[in-house]
C-alpha cells in the first residue's frame, strides 16, 4: 500500500511518504499505515482534519487505528488510554505517543517521518 | 522562644509593614482576611485558584505567630502519631510565593467598619476594600474556683501552672512537656476533643481521668445508650470516667495539685486538661460594631451587616447555626471565593447537614444529623451489640434518611453519608441501612486498608496511589483521580471502594462531579433528559446528537459508544448508523483481544448444539489456523486469536450468526438439560432457553445482559446469579429473577415474580429488559440497577402497571426485535466503511500468542 516517492523536506529532517488515498480513511475513523518502513496510524476527524501517530498505543501495544477520537484525544481501545492529538501527551500521566505531521496533496495522503 | 510552625529557616517571615499605604502602584482591591486558621487559610485559597492573586492585594492577620496548620490533627500529635511538621498545611513560605502579605503573631483590636482600616494590636493600621472575619473559636473555660494563678478571673489572668487548654499547637506542644514530667491527668469534658485528649495522654503513660457534666459521654453527638457502650470501651483502656458531675474547684495553690468535684470528692493530677466545649471568637466583631449573636451574624453571602466584611468558619454564624466541623467551614469558603472574585455572583450557602466520622479514643464513631426520632413518625432503627462495643441507629423520615449514629462499626457510613446528603432511596428492609445482609467477606473500612492494598485490580491501582493522587492536585474529586490513576477504569466494580477512599483522604472535602448524573460524560443531560431530547428534536445520528445536545457541538470520543447504543436503542431500524460512534468490537463484531486480533464466539442457542455445527467449527478452525478454540462460560465455542482481515471470512465459512460476544447487549441464555433427559428437571429450560434467545438475540444495552434458565432450583445454570434468571418450581410455575451477577461483583438476583407459563417468562423478561434499558445509566449493570430502583418499585411497574407504562415497554422492545440483523451476515458481504477489516498492526504478525 505504502509508496515511496516524496522529497526530503527541510526541516527536521522528515521524509514525507504517500500513503494511501484521503479517502481510504472514512471520517472519524483511522487507519494503519507503513510510512518509510514505520507503522502509522492516519485519523481523518469529523471536522476534515488530520492526525497521524505511533500505530501501536505506548501502553501496551494496542492497535491505535481501532481506537475511538474526537477533536481533542484519541483513546486506545484496549484500555482507553487518551492521548492528545495538540502533542501526543498522555490524559493519564502514562508515556506519550509520537505524532506525525500528515497533509493531504491532491487527494493523497502524505505523512512525514 | 519556641519554634514557629511552618516557619522560614530564619524564624518568622518578614512582614510587609511598607505595602500597606505606601505602595500607589497597585490597583488591586484590598483583601484583608482576620484569622489564619483552617477557615481563613481556606478562603484565601479559594480565592487564589480562582485567578484572585490578580483581583486582590491579599494581606492575612493571624494571632499565632505560626503559619496555618491543621487543627483537627492536634489530638494525632499529642498522641505522638503525627510530628507537628506533618500538620502544616501553609507554611509562611507559601504565603510569600503566592503574593499574600502574612502578619502572623498580630492580634488585630478592632475595624472601624467606616474608614474601612483594620487597627491591630501592634499599633499598624491597614486599610481593606473588603474584610474577611475568621478569628474561630476558643476553649471554653468553666468557671471553678482556684483556676487561676491569683485573685478573681479577670481577662488576662493566666491559668494556674498545669491547667491546659485544647485548642493550639501551643497548647499542645505544653502539655507534652507536662506529660512527660507528670503522671496524673484530669480531662473535663467527655466530648470529642476531651475524650482525644485523654487518649493521647494515656498513651504517654499518664493516668487519666474524665469528668463529664453530662448524663453520657460524647451527648452532642450520641443517645445515652451509645454514651453507656462509648463508656465501657473507653474504661476498657483504663481510662477512669466520672459522669453527671463537674469540677468546682483546683487544688493550687503553686501549680495544680488535684481538683474538687461537685460531691466534695477531690481527685489528685498534676495536669488539668480544660475541653469542655468551645465558644466563637466574637470580641473583635462586637468591638466593631458588627451584629453578633452566639456567633457573627451572617446571610447566606456569608455577609455581615457591614457589607464589606464577611464572616466564616467556627465564629460565625448562619441561619441560627454555628458549625464546629471542618467540612462546613470548606463549604463556606468556597462560597466566599466565588462571590469576592466574581467567579460566580449568584453563589449562595445553604447550610451544611452536618456528618463525621472520627476515631474518638480508639473507638471508630460517625454521626449525622439526628441521634434520636422528634416525631411520632420517625423511623428508629437501633443495632445495640455492647459486648463488641456496637451501637448502630438510624432515624428515618418519610423515606429520608435523617440522621444516623455508628458507634464501633462505621462500615456502612459510605453508603449512609451519601442518602444523608443527598436524599438517595433507602431500602425498604431498613436494617440493610445498618447491616449486610448478604453473607460475604467482611467489607474493611478503607481507613484501615494498608496504603499498599490493591483497589482497582483491573488497573492495578493501590489505596496510596489514590491518596496521593488527592493530595497531589485532584482534591476530593472522585472524577479527576479516576481519570489520574485510571483506577476504577477497568470493570468499573471497585468505583464505590474508590470514592470512599478519596472522601477520606480528602477528609470528607469531597468535590460533586458535575458529569456524574449525566449519561455520558460529554453531554449534560440525564438519560431520561438525553432521550426526550433526542425523541423531540429527531436525532438519529450520534454526531446530530453532539451537535444539537452538546456544549459548543464538540463531541467526545467516551462518550460515542454510549450514545450508539442509546440510539439504537430509541430508534431501531430508523437509527443512522456511524462506525466511528462505535466502539472497535461494535465496528467488526468481535471482541479485541491484548494483541489486536478477535475472538469468533457464533451463536449456540441455549447452549445447544449439533454435530454438524461442532464439525463446521472445527473446520474452520484448523482452515483459518486459530491459535486456541474454547469453551466459554456462556456455554458456547470461541475463537480466539483471529486476524481482523479474516474475520468476513471467517463468518461466511461458519454460516452461524453472531453470538454477540463483544458487545453492550443480550449475550448468552445458559441452561441446564431440563426435562427432556434430567432425572429431577421440572420444566423444559433448555426450549425456553432457545426462545429467550431468538427473541432478544443482539438486542443493544447500557450493559452486557446475561441470562439462565434452569430447570429445578439444583441451578445447575447458575440462573440465579443473572442479569435475568428463570427457575422452574415444579406446577408449571417460573421463577424470574433480576439483577445478579457472578463477575467482579458476586449477588443473587431479587425474584420479580412467579409466573405461570413459559410465554409469561418471556414477556416479563422483556419488560424488564426493556426498562433496564430505558432506565439504567450508562454501563450500570443490573445488579446496580435493580437496587438503584429498589426491588418494590420495579414489581410495581412492571407488574401492576403503576406507571401505565408496561404496553410501551413492550411495543418499544418489539421495535428493537424487529430491527435485529445478524451483523456477520449483513457487513461480512459489504463492508460498512472502507477498509473496515483492514489490519490495525501492519507489521506485527498477528496472532502473536503461541497455538496451543
Amino acid at each position: 500500500m505504502s509508496m515511496l516517492d516524496q522529497a526530503t523536506t527541510e526541516q527536521e529532517q522528515r521524509t514525507g511518504y504517500v500513503v494511501g488515498r484521503v479517502e481510504d480513511v472514512p471520517l472519524g475513523e483511522g487507519r494503519a499505515f507503513v510510512a518509510g518502513g514505520v507503522q502509522v496510524a492516519v485519523f481523518r476527524l469529523r471536522d476534515g482534519s488530520l492526525h497521524a501517530t505511533q500505530a501501536a498505543c505506548p501502553h501496551a501495544g494496542g492497535p491505535l487505528a481501532d481506537g475511538q477520537t474526537d477533536a481533542d484525544v484519541l483513546v486506545c481501545p484496549l484500555h482507553l488510554y487518551g492521548y492528545r492529538w495538540r502533542d501526543g501527551s498522555s490524559t493519564s500521566g502514562n508515556a506519550p505517543v509520537q505524532t506525525y505531521p500528515v497533509r493531504d496533496e491532491d487527494g493523497s495522503l502524505v505523512v512525514e517521518v | 522562644m519556641s519554634t514557629v510552625l511552618g516557619g522560614r529557616p530564619e524564624g518568622i517571615s518578614s512582614l510587609h509593614f511598607a505595602m500597606d499605604d505606601a505602595d500607589g502602584v497597585d490597583t488591586r482591591q484590598r483583601l484583608v482576611v482576620v484569622g489564619n486558621g483552617m477557615a481563613g487559610a481556606r478562603v484565601v485559597e479559594e480565592v487564589l485558584e480562582r485567578g484572585g492573586g490578580d483581583q486582590f492585594a491579599i494581606t492575612v492577620f493571624g494571632e499565632e505567630p505560626h503559619g496555618n496548620y491543621n487543627r483537627i490533627m492536634l489530638s494525632h500529635v499529642l498522641a505522638g502519631e503525627e510530628h507537628e511538621d506533618d500538620i502544616v498545611l501553609n507554611s509562611h513560605d507559601w504565603y510569600a510565593d503566592n503574593g499574600v502579605v502574612l502578619r502572623a503573631g498580630v492580634r488585630v483590636e478592632r475595624v472601624d467598619t467606616h474608614a474601612k482600616v483594620v487597627h491591630a494590636a501592634d499599633g499598624t493600621t491597614t486599610p481593606y476594600d473588603q474584610l474577611v472575619i475568621a478569628t474561630g473559636s476558643r476553649s471554653f473555660i468553666p468557671p471553678m474556683a482556684g483556676l487561676y494563678r491569683s485573685g478573681p478571673a479577670q481577662d488576662d489572668q493566666e491559668l494556674l501552672p498545669g491547667v491546659f487548654g485544647f485548642r493550639t499547637i501551643d497548647d499542645t506542644r505544653a502539655m507534652l512537656a507536662a506529660a512527660a514530667e507528670h503522671e496524673k491527668a484530669v480531662v473535663v469534658g467527655g466530648g470529642l476533643l476531651g475524650l482525644e485528649a485523654a487518649r493521647a495522654l494515656q498513651g504517654h503513660g499518664v493516668q487519666v481521668e474524665v469528668v463529664h457534666a453530662g448524663t453520657h459521654l460524647m451527648n452532642q453527638h450520641l443517645d445515652p445508650d451509645g454514651g453507656a457502650i462509648l463508656k465501657q470501651s473507653v474504661e476498657s483502656l483504663g481510662i477512669v470516667v466520672h459522669l453527671a458531675t463537674r469540677t468546682t474547684e483546683v487544688i493550687g495553690p503553686d501549680r495544680v495539685r488535684g481538683v474538687v468535684l461537685t460531691d466534695g470528692r477531690a481527685i489528685d493530677a498534676d495536669l488539668l486538661v480544660i475541653a469542655a466545649g468551645i465558644r466563637p471568637v466574637t470580641e473583635l466583631a462586637l468591638l466593631s460594631g458588627l451584629d453578633v449573636e452566639r456567633g457573627i451574624v451572617v446571610d447566606d453571602q456569608l455577609r455581615t451587616d457591614d457589607p464589606d466584611v464577611y464572616a466564616v468558619g467556627e465564629c460565625a454564624q448562619h441561619r441560627g447555626e454555628v458549625y464546629g466541623l471542618v467540612a462546613p467551614v470548606w463549604e463556606q469558603a468556597r462560597v466566599l471565593a466565588d462571590l469576592l472574585t466574581g467567579t460566580d455572583p449568584d453563589a449562595a450557602y445553604h447550610g451544611s447537614r452536618t456528618a463525621t466520622k472520627l476515631k474518638v479514643a480508639g473507638v471508630d464513631v460517625a454521626t449525622m444529623g439526628l441521634n434520636r426520632p422528634e416525631r411520632d413518625t420517625d423511623e428508629f432503627l437501633v443495632i445495640s451489640e455492647p459486648r463488641r462495643g456496637v451501637h448502630l441507629s438510624v432515624v428515618v423520615r418519610g423515606d429520608r434518611l435523617v440522621g444516623a449514629t455508628l458507634l464501633g462499626d462505621t462500615r456502612k457510613v459510605a453508603f449512609l453519608t451519601q442518602a444523608f446528603d443527598r436524599g438517595t432511596p433507602l431500602p425498604a428492609e431498613r436494617i440493610k441501612l445498618l447491616v449486610d445482609l448478604s453473607d460475604g467477606a467482611a467489607e474493611v473500612g478503607v481507613a484501615e486498608l494498608p496504603g499498599d492494598s490493591q483497589v482497582c485490580n483491573c488497573n492495578g491501582v493501590s489505596k496510596q496511589s489514590i491518596c496521593d493522587a488527592v493530595a497531589g492536585g485532584c482534591g476530593g474529586s472522585v472524577g479527576a483521580v479516576m481519570d489520574k490513576t485510571r483506577a476504577g477504569k477497568g470493570c468499573g466494580s471497585c468505583k464505590g471502594l474508590v470514592s470512599q477512599i478519596v472522601e477520606w483522604a480528602a477528609d470528607g472535602d469531597v468535590v460533586e462531579d458535575p458529569t456524574a448524573g449525566w449519561y455520558v460524560p460529554g453531554i449534560p443531560l440525564a438519560k431520561p433528559e438525553l432521550m426526550a431530547a433526542i425523541r423531540e428534536q429527531g436525532l438519529l445520528s450520534v454526531s446530530a446528537v453532539f451537535a444539537a445536545l452538546a456544549p459548543g457541538g464538540q463531541e467526545d470520543a467516551k462518550s460515542k459508544m454510549g450514545l450508539t447504543s442509546l440510539l439504537r436503542m430509541i430508534w431501531g431500524t430508523q437509527y443512522v448508523q456511524e462506525n466511528d460512534a462505535k466502539f472497535i468490537n461494535d465496528r467488526v463484531h468481535g471482541n479485541i483481544q491484548r494483541d489486536g486480533t478477535f475472538s469468533v464466539v457464533p451463536q449456540i442457542k441455549g447452549g445447544v448444539t449439533t454435530p454438524a455445527q461442532l464439525r463446521t467449527i472445527a473446520d474452520v478452525a484448523e482452515k483459518y489456523e486459530v491459535p486456541m478454540v474454547k469453551i466459554t462460560g456462556g456455554q458456547r465455542i470461541d475463537l480466539l486469536g483471529v486476524r481482523k482481515e479474516d474475520l468476513p471470512a471467517i463468518w461466511a465459512d461458519l454460516g452461524m450468526p453472531s453470538g454477540y460476544a463483544y458487545g453492550k447487549s443480550f449475550r448468552t441464555v445458559k441452561t441446564c438439560v431440563g426435562s427432556d433427559f434430567c432425572r429431577f428437571g421440572l420444566g423444559d429450560s433448555t426450549q425456553l432457553g432457545i426462545d429467550l434467545e431468538t427473541r432478544f438475540q443482539g438486542i443493544e444495552s447500557p450493559a452486557k445482559m446475561k441470562l439462565a434458565v434452569v430447570g429445578c432450583p439444583r441451578n445447575c445454570a447458575e440462573a440465579y446469579v443473572k442479569d435475568v434468571g428463570v427457575v422452574a418450581v415444579g406446577g408449571g410455575k417460573w421463577e424470574v429473577y433480576v439483577g445478579g451477577a457472578a463477575g467482579a461483583t458476586i449477588r443473587k438476583g431479587d425474584l420479580l415474580a412467579t409466573v405461570d407459563s413459559p410465554e409469561a417468562v418471556v414477556q416479563l423478561a422483556g419488560r424488564f429488559m426493556q426498562y433496564y434499558r430505558e432506565n439504567a445509566n450508562w454501563l450500570e449493570r443490573t445488579y446496580d440497577f435493580v437496587p438503584r430502583i429498589g426491588l418494590a418499585r420495579i414489581q410495581q411497574v412492571l407488574l401492576e402497571d403503576s406507571e401505565g407504562s408496561c404496553a410501551e415497554l413492550d411495543e418499544n422492545m418489539q421495535l428493537s426485535i424487529d430491527a435485529y440483523t445478524d451483523p456477520w451476515g449483513q457487513d461480512g458481504r459489504q463492508p460498512a466503511t472502507p477498509g473496515q477489516f483492514r489490519t490495525a498492526l501492519p507489521l506485527v504478525q498477528l496472532p502473536t500468542v503461541p497455538v496451543r
